[in-house]
Formats: structure tokens, sequence, C-alpha cells
């Protein structure tokens, strides 16, 4: 019995020998310099489903895909236009039609050269209706598409159409290998071959995917080795991943970027980057409703909101007032409009100029109706439920009565927003990195499945919308989104709530990061590991 | 015998339909579509897109027709191409998740009888000691406790704090560059939380019934028998109450075949285990209704399965069903 439990207590002791490694505090202090390593491992809550890119749109299939694929046009770090694939272009003096000129010396993974016959075929393909893919819209727009040479390629609209120079920043195809066959069921989807930083190497179902430097790469040989793409459900378990070591990088939620990481075993192994993420969240107003129709009991409500109170209590400060459709370090935002700061006086005179009056029960009346009303919130979101449950106690303050309903995506989307069934909404939108919003603000754009559900009608937004979109000028494009932002503050058919920080962890091993409007990833080819700090040693056999 | 069989396998024929016809309708009854899930909010995709991706799918057609469609492929165990954006034919989205998911539950459930047929063994014969009543009060905790919530806590205390267990998934990323020894104790170890953990919740229900079952051979009048004529105890609970004893805990193993499809999504989610459960959960939550039909088939057919085998067990066992 003796012998047996000895031999136990030695195995353990031999594991937790093999398992602790002695970490030294300053080696990650080092920058070191440029060299080539190394393996990075990021986590993704949901499987890629289809990496051919204009046939999926779920984001680990769109993160995967922007390491292979490269289109015509990218945007720097602060969302300039720049070329990837064309060398440069011109626009023509009518404004109708943009030629691309294209690098010459780019080759696709498989070795063959890449030409502006790509560029036709993945054109025709997107606007093929056999197609299915979600991102015909904008190239249906071309009249006229021409491959001029090998290495020029035109296209032509029949308008001015502004974001239409970085619609080509679609990801290339390779016409060799889809033009034969039919693009759903090509070997492709699941085994992409691009003209990009990395070259795909392996996936394994519901595991992670992984994909190695391209030697070849037109922009030099990115400086990590490879990149790993782990597949974790869980955002719970994504975190222990990260705390132990498992994955190199992960966005952090605003309680585990403020709170659960605030330890220095993390701060030592782990740098934390913070950069405006491109989305705002709002309470949407149903402009139909009998009292919502007043622009001055919804400038009264956004008085009586507590922004500061929203940021600091749900996002723990990880975030900044917003108060129009674009955030702060886009050209296209103009911070000088009307803005509500927290103040209840302000929002009862409106209310009391708007013929409410106190009832007995405290609660605002208006010909015999009580004011209330319900905010939905989709289910799930624990951010917008708590803002709801914020916005309910600073408005029963006025004497206005909040209820809040909680309901699953889908229904929330078919039975409510759809159907106008709405009074108030608590809702997000991703920010376009093209201005151009149209879809959500024009008058025209209130049928069903579309995006103006809140029925927000104003003449002077609608022309400036339509002359904006099909204006290239950006000196001049810039005034009218900034017209366009005045009176979307003035007339409040949202209340613009806040921008919400990105907060990533990244292994302290890893340098070059430069935070950027443009986010993190946009220098990635640039990250590197010095020698002496490298994790990952790679086996010869899978190495390119 | 062979009449009572033709008789249950042929019963079996409208009862998939039954089971196939239900599901088809429920999942249609649900709100939202395939493939604009996700896309609702998205200004990319325009309304005529929106109307193509219908039509490519038949859903514009009506219900019935389309469950005859389903039908049509089904009858030739066709299961068609998957909806969501992968566009791979259901079988082989099956066929990558299903090994994982059965080889998983075999060694839990191999865990939970050979755990929990001892513990019950040991509970009824010694019945109301203090050792039975913790073991009891062990089984139904795990019974009882959220799988959920002990994994997380067992992640971190092994994962975490002791650096012992990794943390999630099925081999570590630099698996292939290992030797065969080495392969096999990556696997254990990535493996060794999950079957623990999914086998503690089972034990309770095992290892009562063999504590109820095993009672009740031991108040038998033929145990008093062997008693009597001066059996060792070791030999009158193997050899006589052990043997009756075990005979409707096989029948179990029946009922546990469909068990063996099915995974469980919160588990799978918190182990990054990509198996069956998370596959029908994502199709679900996709609306992808041919994954969905085609896992569903498959555990219908499974079920049915399972009660045959565990009637025959019984006709086997029992003489008295298979006249009846």
């Amino acid at each position: 019995m003796s012998v047996k439990k000895n031999i136990i207590l030695i195995l353990c002791i031999f594991l937790f020998l093999s398992c602790s490694q002695k970490k030294d505090d300053a080696l990650f202090n080092d920058p070191g310099k440029p060299g080539y390593g190394d393996t990075i491992i990021t986590g993704s809550i949901g499987e890629p489903s289809n990496l051919i890119p204009i046939l999926s749109s779920d984001s680990a299939s769109h993160e995967v895909s922007s390491y292979i694929y490269n289109g015509l046009v990218k945007y720097d770090k602060n969302l300039n236009i720049i070329g990837d694939l064309a060398k440069s272009w011109d626009i023509s003096k009518d404004n109708l039609s943009i030629t691309f000129h294209l690098k010459k010396d780019v080759k696709w993974h498989d070795g063959k050269p890449f030409t502006a016959h790509d560029v036709m075929y993945t054109y025709r393909v997107i606007i093929d209706p056999k197609t299915p893919t979600a991102y015909s819209g904008d190239f249906k727009l071309v009249r006229e598409a021409k491959v001029i040479d090998d290495y020029t390629f035109r296209a032509t609209y029949s308008k001015p159409f502004a974001p239409a120079l970085m619609s080509w920043g679609t990801s290339v195809l390779p016409a060799h290998l889809l033009e034969s066959s039919d693009i759903t069921a090509s070997p492709l989807t699941r085994k992409p071959v691009g003209t990009g930083r990395y070259i795909f190497k392996e996936w394994i179902a519901g595991d992670r995917v992984l994909l190695s430097a391209n030697n070849n790469y037109f922009e030099g040989r990115p400086y990590i080795d490879r990149y790993i793409m782990r597949i974790i459900p869980d955002s719970a378990t994504m975190f222990l991943e990260l705390k132990q070591y498992g994955i190199d990088m992960m966005g952090l939620t605003p309680l585990q970027s403020v709170r659960q990481t605030d330890y220095p075993k993390f701060k030592r192994e782990f740098n934390k980057f913070k950069y405006l993420s491109f989305s705002y969240v709002y309470l949407g107003y149903n402009l139909k409703h009998k009292f919502f129709k007043d622009k001055g009991v919804r400038q009264a409500i956004s008085y009586a909101i507590n922004k500061q109170e929203i940021i600091d209590g749900v996002l723990l400060g990880q975030g900044v007032e917003s108060t129009g459709p674009f955030k702060p370090d886009m050209w296209s935002y103009n911070g000088n409009v009307r803005k509500y700061e927290y103040n209840t006086e302000k929002a009862l005179a409106l209310l009391h100029e708007a013929g409410f009056k106190k009832g007995s029960d405290g609660i605002l009346e208006k010909d015999g109706a009580t004011f209330e009303f319900i905010v939905l919130v989709n289910q799930g979101n624990t951010v917008r439920i708590q803002c709801a449950e914020l916005i309910q106690k600073r408005l029963s303050e006025i004497g206005i009565k909040v209820r809040i309903r909680v309901i699953e995506w889908a229904s929330f989307i078919n039975e409510f927003i759809d159907k106008k069934n709405f009074e108030a909404v608590i809702l997000g939108w991703t920010i376009p990195r093209d201005p151009d919003i149209f879809d959500i603000w024009h008058s025209s754009k209130q049928g069903k499945k579309e995006l103006n559900f809140i029925s927000f009608e104003n003449k002077e937004v609608d022309e400036l919308l339509v002359k904006a979109r099909h204006t290239l000028n950006k000196e001049e494009r810039k005034k009218y989104y900034f017209r366009i932002q005045e009176i979307l503050a003035e007339e409040q058919p949202y209340t613009f709530l806040f921008i919400p920080y990105a907060n990533v962890a990244v292994h302290r091993r890893f340098k070059g990061i430069e935070p950027a409007p443009a986010g993190l990833m946009h220098n990635f080819e640039k990250w590197y590991v010095p020698e002496g700090q490298r994790r990952h040693k790679i086996n010869a056999a899978l190495s390119p | 015998m062979l009449r009572y069989l033709l008789k249950r396998c042929f019963f079996m024929i409208p009862m998939i339909f039954g089971i196939t016809l239900i599901s088809f309708v429920i999942i249609h009854l649900t709100p939202g579509e395939p493939d604009v899930m996700g896309g609702e909010m998205n200004p990319k995709v325009t309304k005529e897109v929106r109307e193509r991706i219908r039509t490519l799918y038949g859903l514009d057609k009506p219900l019935h027709i389309q469950y005859y469609m389903w039908v049509k492929r089904f009858v030739k165990l066709d299961f068609g191409i998957s909806f969501s954006q992968d566009r791979r034919p259901v079988i082989d989205k099956i066929k990558e998740r299903i090994p994982v998911t059965i080889s998983i539950n075999l060694l839990s459930m191999s865990l939970i009888f050979l755990i929990g047929i001892p513990i019950g063994i040991y509970c009824a014969r010694y019945k109301d000691s203090i050792l039975d009543k913790g073991l009891t009060a062990f089984v139904f905790a795990g019974y009882a406790a959220p799988t959920f919530w002990i994994a997380l806590l067992l992640m971190i205390f092994f994962g975490v704090y002791l650096d012992w267990l990794p943390i999630s998934g099925l081999k570590s990323f630099n698996y292939e560059e290992f030797s065969p020894i080495g392969k096999v104790f990556d696997l254990t170890k990535h493996l060794a939380l999950p079957i623990c953990i999914s086998a503690f919740g089972g034990l309770a229900g095992i290892s009562r019934y063999m504590k109820n079952s095993l009672l009740e051979v031991l108040r038998q009048e033929y145990i008093v028998t062997a008693y009597a004529k001066g059996l060792p105890e070791s030999m009158v609970l193997r050899k006589h109450a052990l043997r009756n004893a075990l005979l409707p805990v096989i029948t179990i193993l029946g009922l546990s075949v469909p068990g063996l499809i099915g995974g469980s999504v919160i588990f799978e989610s918190i182990f990054s285990i990509p198996g069956m459960g998370q596959l029908f959960y994502m199709s679900v939550m996709s609306r992808d209704y041919p994954t969905i039909m085609g896992i569903l088939v498959i555990g219908a057919f499974l079920t049915l399965l399972g009660n045959l085998i565990a009637d025959i067990m019984y006709a086997v066992a029992d003489p008295r069903i298979r006249i009846g």
C-alpha cells in the first residue's frame, strides 16, 4: 500500500514540476529586432462557414479570408483608401468610370500569375443570379466592366457612385480554379487559394484553421510564421484559455478588461490595446407613435437620459458618448452638433411645452393618456438590457413609465421590427468604413425588411444622402454628411447612446502592434516576435 | 417470435414518418428563415438578394410541397444539401461529427457502468451505513449540480491554477508533431475532464437502479435458502443475487443507444468539442432545415431501434412477452 502511495506522490510531483515553468519577469520587455518565426493563436466563437468570402457573411469566415485574399484597394490605418492589388487607379473626368492599373508581380498561392481576368471573373460571379451572395448590391450598379489588357481593368457606372471605389476592395477570386465549375460546390470553399499574406494549410472541422506565411507575398513575407484560429464556442472557456496561454489574443468584455485581468501575472504576460469599435448603440423611437411623433418629446427623453452613467455603469467606462451615426476618429464625423447633457429640468420644460401634465400618480399625462411605453431589447445582450434598466430608472424620475420587454432575436426581427410593432427599441449599428448611410436614413427605405424601420422622413436628409452618395469629392461629401449629422442631432430620431471601446489582449511577445482608427490588425504582417521570446518552434515538415 | 419482430418493425415505418412530419412542421413554424438569419440588419443584403435565396432553397413554395420534396429525397436516403453558407451535403456534416460524439459517449458510459454498478452493489449490501449515505449524496450531487458550473470550476482548478490539464479542445495544435505515445497522452489529457464530468452526472441513475434491483433480489426467498445452506456471503451475492439483479440494468443499455449520438450543447461548447450537440444547436439557430431534419431522423431511428432492442432483450429474458 505504501509503495503505491509513494508512486502516486512521485507522479504528482513530476507532473507538477513538468507543467510549471518558471517565468522571467523582464523577458518580454525587450523590443528586440524583427525576425521570422513563431505562431499566433487566436480564438473564435463561431466556426468559419465558407472560405470563399462572397458566399459567407459570418465574421469568422471573413477574418480567415482577410489573410488569404486581397482586394484591388484597401483601407490604411487612418481609413484612407490605398492600393492593394491595384498599383494605382484613374477616375474619369465625368466621375463615371474607374480604371485600375494592377500590380504585375502578384502570384496566386498555386504559382499562377494574377491578372485582370481574375477581377473580371470575380465581378461576373458576384452579379450572377445563381450565386447566393449577399454582396451583389454595389456591383449591380456597374454599367460596364472591361478588361483592357492583362493588367488594366475598367468599371463604368451610369451615375457617379461614391462607395464605388471601395466596393472593389472585395476579395478577388482565382478565375483559373473556379471558372469552369459551380462556385458553391468548389473545393475552394474549404481549401481556399488566394494572393494574400498567408497560405491556407488545414481546417479541422469544429477545431481550428491553420495558415502559414506566404514566402512570395508581393509586399514581403509576414514575420509571423503561422496563424491558427481555434474554434472555442464558449466565451468563458476562451477567457480561461487566454489565461492559460492556450490562445495569444482575444477581445475582452468591459468586465474582463477592467476587473478580471487586473492582476500582476496577467499584466506580465499580456498587453491590452484599446480603440473605438465600429459600432454604436441607440434608443430608437417608432416615429409613427402618438407621442414620439413630436420632436420635443424625443429631445426631452434625450435630456433625461444620463449617457455617462450608462457608460460608467454598464461599460465600466469603456466607451464614449455618441452624438450621431459616426465615430469621432472618422473623417466624416461632425463633433459640432447639438448635444444633450443630462438635465431633467430641460427635459420637463420640453415635455410641458408638448402638453404633458403630471397626473395624480406622478406620471405624465396628455389628453387623458399616460406617458408609458415599452422598450424592446433582444435576448442575450446584457449590455443593452442593462442600458434599458438605467433608462427606465431615469425616465421614471421625470414621470415617464417604461416597461422592458426582452425578446429572442428571430421573433424580435420578424414579429416586431419588420411589422413596425414597437414603441421604442434599443439596438446597435455597425458603423460602415465608408460613410454612406443611405439605407438607414433615406425615407424610401421603410419597406419590409428594410432598415429605416423607425419611419424617419426628412426631405433635406433625403436630398443630402443622395447627393453625398453621388459625389466623389471627399471635401464636398464631408459637407453633406456634416449637415446630416446636425439635422439628426436636432431631430433625435434616435437617442444616440454610446460607442464602445474594443479591448484586445495580445500576448506581450508580439511587437510592432499599432492601434489606429482602423483597429489593430491593419499591420498584422509587420508584427513580430524577437528571437529568444518565441514560444512555438516549427517542425521542418510543417514550414512552407 | 419472428412474427412479433416483423410486426414491431412494420410499425416503425409510420412512426418515422409521423415523427418527421411533426418535426418538419414545428421547425417551419419558428420565426426566421435560413441564410437571412444574421443578415437582417445588414444594409448590403438587399431585398432582391433575399428573394433570390428563398427561391434557391424552395422556401417560396407551400409547406406541404416542401415536405413532399423532402420526403422524396429522404426515401432515397438523401438528406440534401445544408442551407448554411457552407452548402455541404448534410450527411457529410453529420459523418464528420458523429465519431467524436459516439466515442466520448461510449467512454463516459463505460465509466458510468464501471463506477455506478459497484456503487449500487455496495449501497445495497451495506444499506443505511454511513458510506451508503455518503455515496448517495455524492451521486445525487453529480446529478443535481449543473454541468457547466462544475466544468468551469474544474477547468479553473486543473487548467489555470494547477496547469495540469488543457482547458478545451481535443488535441493540442501541434498534435501532428508528437510521437504515437505522445498523441495518446495528449488525447487522454484533453478528454480527462469532459469524460469524468459527463460520467459524474450519469452515476446517480445507474447506481440507484442497481441498488434497488439488488435489494429487491436480496429479499427473495431463494437468497434466504442460499444463506441457509451455508454459502459464504460473497458467493451468495455474486452467484445468486447479482446475476438476477443485473438483468434489468442490461436493458438500460438498449435504451441508451439513441443517447449515443446526442451530444449536449452546453457541455460541448464549454469544452470546444466539435460534436453533434453543437451541430444541432447551430443548425437550429441558423434555421438550417435539412441538417435539423437529418439529425432528427437519425435520432428518431435510433430511439426506435433502441426500444426494439430493449423489447427483444425482455422477450429473450421473459417468455411471457414472446407469447403475448
